[in-house]
């Protein structure tokens, strides 16, 4: 045996190497939606306090309402729709920052960019995890604060139709702005600024649902347009999270 | 599939160099330089990473060895020169490279929230392999404690555990994967990488300690700094 057959072993060994690479695309990497779905619920139900703080906030909030503004029913049931809207919105924002953070700095954020897939799908997973536990439980407590500030009961289903589209879309949109400030230090306000112009539409339209059931309307409409920002958040908000996560991580 | 007993590693190096571009020479630089800041890091970097080998990149703290393992990954693409990848440019052999690629950073991508076993099936690794992988890195009895109730030489073993799973990636790109771990441990991570180099695998590591694994070349990143770069600092802008 000389290096003839030395040289064939080798280029043996090449071929075996290739179909190894091929065979290990199962191995050793980073898992399909489902397993990073439930990955990332398991986490959460690990980190309670981040449920719970968001939710905290919002019934708080809200209870002190009729403290502050005073106890006229009118007055109350008036400002319910925003002033619950209002809260929603910033009990989701408050919970956003820490979206991507501890999967930044733990690296794993940087495991999942180096796969050969996108990120769409690994961002989608955390944002649908994120809403499971800010937006829904935020949408189910919903009537019970309604009933607090005196909202007539015909705005109760809407209010929590409007939430429950709602708070998806400030999910998604909360993320491409999570991302983006994910490598600063203390993005403090920075987020805020970012996100809250894009938030806009939806307290909008949130609000309008609720306001035009009080006044005795169809809502139909308004729940339409808050259901076309959610079907383009779900397309466009992974994507740009995605690119805004590799940007961060480059620096 | 391990090597002939006629090759000694010297020889296996020239045959693998022969049989380049396809197999020989996996990872290659050409005249790399990476700046960070305004500060050239280092300059004319070149280096060969066959199969079969390992390469140990050596410098002082901000010497840059961070900085060139970020580029290598396509982590940041601000870099000047080539990077090779079986013979193809970067960034074009970029997701071939990652395909092939297992990494462990300075950050070794290991969730605080999640148990060894859970953030091993989080990296693929079916729960018999994720278990014999946690025995070989000595964390038996820990498979299901929480890694944030684990200490910072546990945590790191867990990362270095996915480096025992059968089938792992033929490219190891390791930064310092021998901190905070013990002296059995890094005899076990050794050893672990001489397996890897044996079945053909490559090895691409910084540590601030020798290595005991052949064949192993050296890069050294202060033989690559550029002179002016003093000048630069103190006349520049």
């Amino acid at each position: 045996m000389g290096s003839e057959a030395v040289g064939v072993s080798l280029s043996k060994k090449a071929q075996s190497d290739e179909a190894r690479g091929v065979a290990l695309d199962a191995y050793a990497r980073v898992p399909g939606f489902y397993t990073l779905f439930r990955t990332e619920l398991v986490l959460a139900a690990r980190r309670r306090s981040d449920i719970v703080n968001p939710l905290l906030f919002f019934v708080t909030v809200l209870a002190m309402m009729p403290l502050g503004i005073g106890p006229e029913p009118e007055m109350l049931s008036r400002m319910a729709p925003g002033l619950i809207w209002v809260m929603a919105l910033l009990a989701t924002l408050l919970s956003q920052e820490s979206l991507f953070r501890g999967d930044y700095e733990d690296g794993s954020l940087e495991q999942l960019a180096l796969q050969p897939q996108p990120l769409y799908f690994p961002v989608l997973a955390k944002v649908l995890v994120h809403w499971l536990v800010t937006g829904v439980p935020l949408a189910l407590l919903s009537p019970l604060l309604g009933m607090m500030l005196n909202l007539g009961a015909e705005g109760y289903w809407p209010l929590f139709v409007s939430l429950v589209l709602g708070t998806a879309s400030l999910s998604l949109i909360g993320a491409v702005g999570a991302a983006l400030t994910v490598a600063l230090r203390r993005p403090g306000l920075l987020l805020a600024l970012i996100i809250m112009p894009l938030y806009v539409p939806v307290l909008i339209f949130g609000t309008g649902t609720v306001q035009a059931a009080l006044d005795g309307y169809s809502f139909g409409p308004q729940l339409a347009v808050l259901g076309a920002i959610l079907a383009v958040a779900a397309a466009l908000a992974p994507l740009a999270s995605a690119g805004a996560i590799r940007i961060s991580l480059e620096n | 599939m391990s090597s002939s007993p006629y090759t000694s590693s010297a020889t296996s190096l020239e045959l693998s160099a022969q049989n380049s571009p396809v197999d020989g020479d996996r990872l290659r630089a050409r005249d790399l330089s990476c700046e960070r800041d305004g500060r050239v890091l280092f300059a004319g970097l070149d280096f060969l990473l066959p199969a079969g080998t390992a390469l140990q990149v050596e410098g002082a703290n901000g010497a840059g060895k961070s900085t060139l393992i970020r580029t290598l990954i396509g982590s940041t693409s601000d870099y000047h020169g080539d990077i090779l990848w079986r013979g193809k440019a970067f960034p074009g052999a970029l997701s071939a490279m990652r395909s092939e690629l297992l990494y462990i950073g300075h950050n070794a991508g290991v969730r605080r929230g999640l148990s060894p076993m859970e953030n091993l099936a989080w990296y693929g690794a079916a729960a018999e392999d994720a278990m014999a992988a946690l025995d070989a890195v000595g964390l038996y009895g820990f498979e299901d404690t929480l890694c944030q109730q684990l200490s910072a030489g546990q945590n790191r073993r867990v990362a270095l555990a996915r480096l025992y799973l059968p089938g792992a990636p033929q490219l190891w790109i390791l930064d310092e994967p021998l901190a905070a771990l013990d002296v059995a441990g890094v005899e076990s991570l050794e050893s672990c990488m001489r397996g890897h180099l044996q079945r053909g695998g490559s090895v691409l590591l910084t540590s601030h300690q020798p290595v005991n694994i052949q064949p192993l070349a050296k890069v050294n990143l202060a033989d690559f700094q550029p002179q002016e770069s003093h000048l630069e600092a103190e006349y520049g802008f």
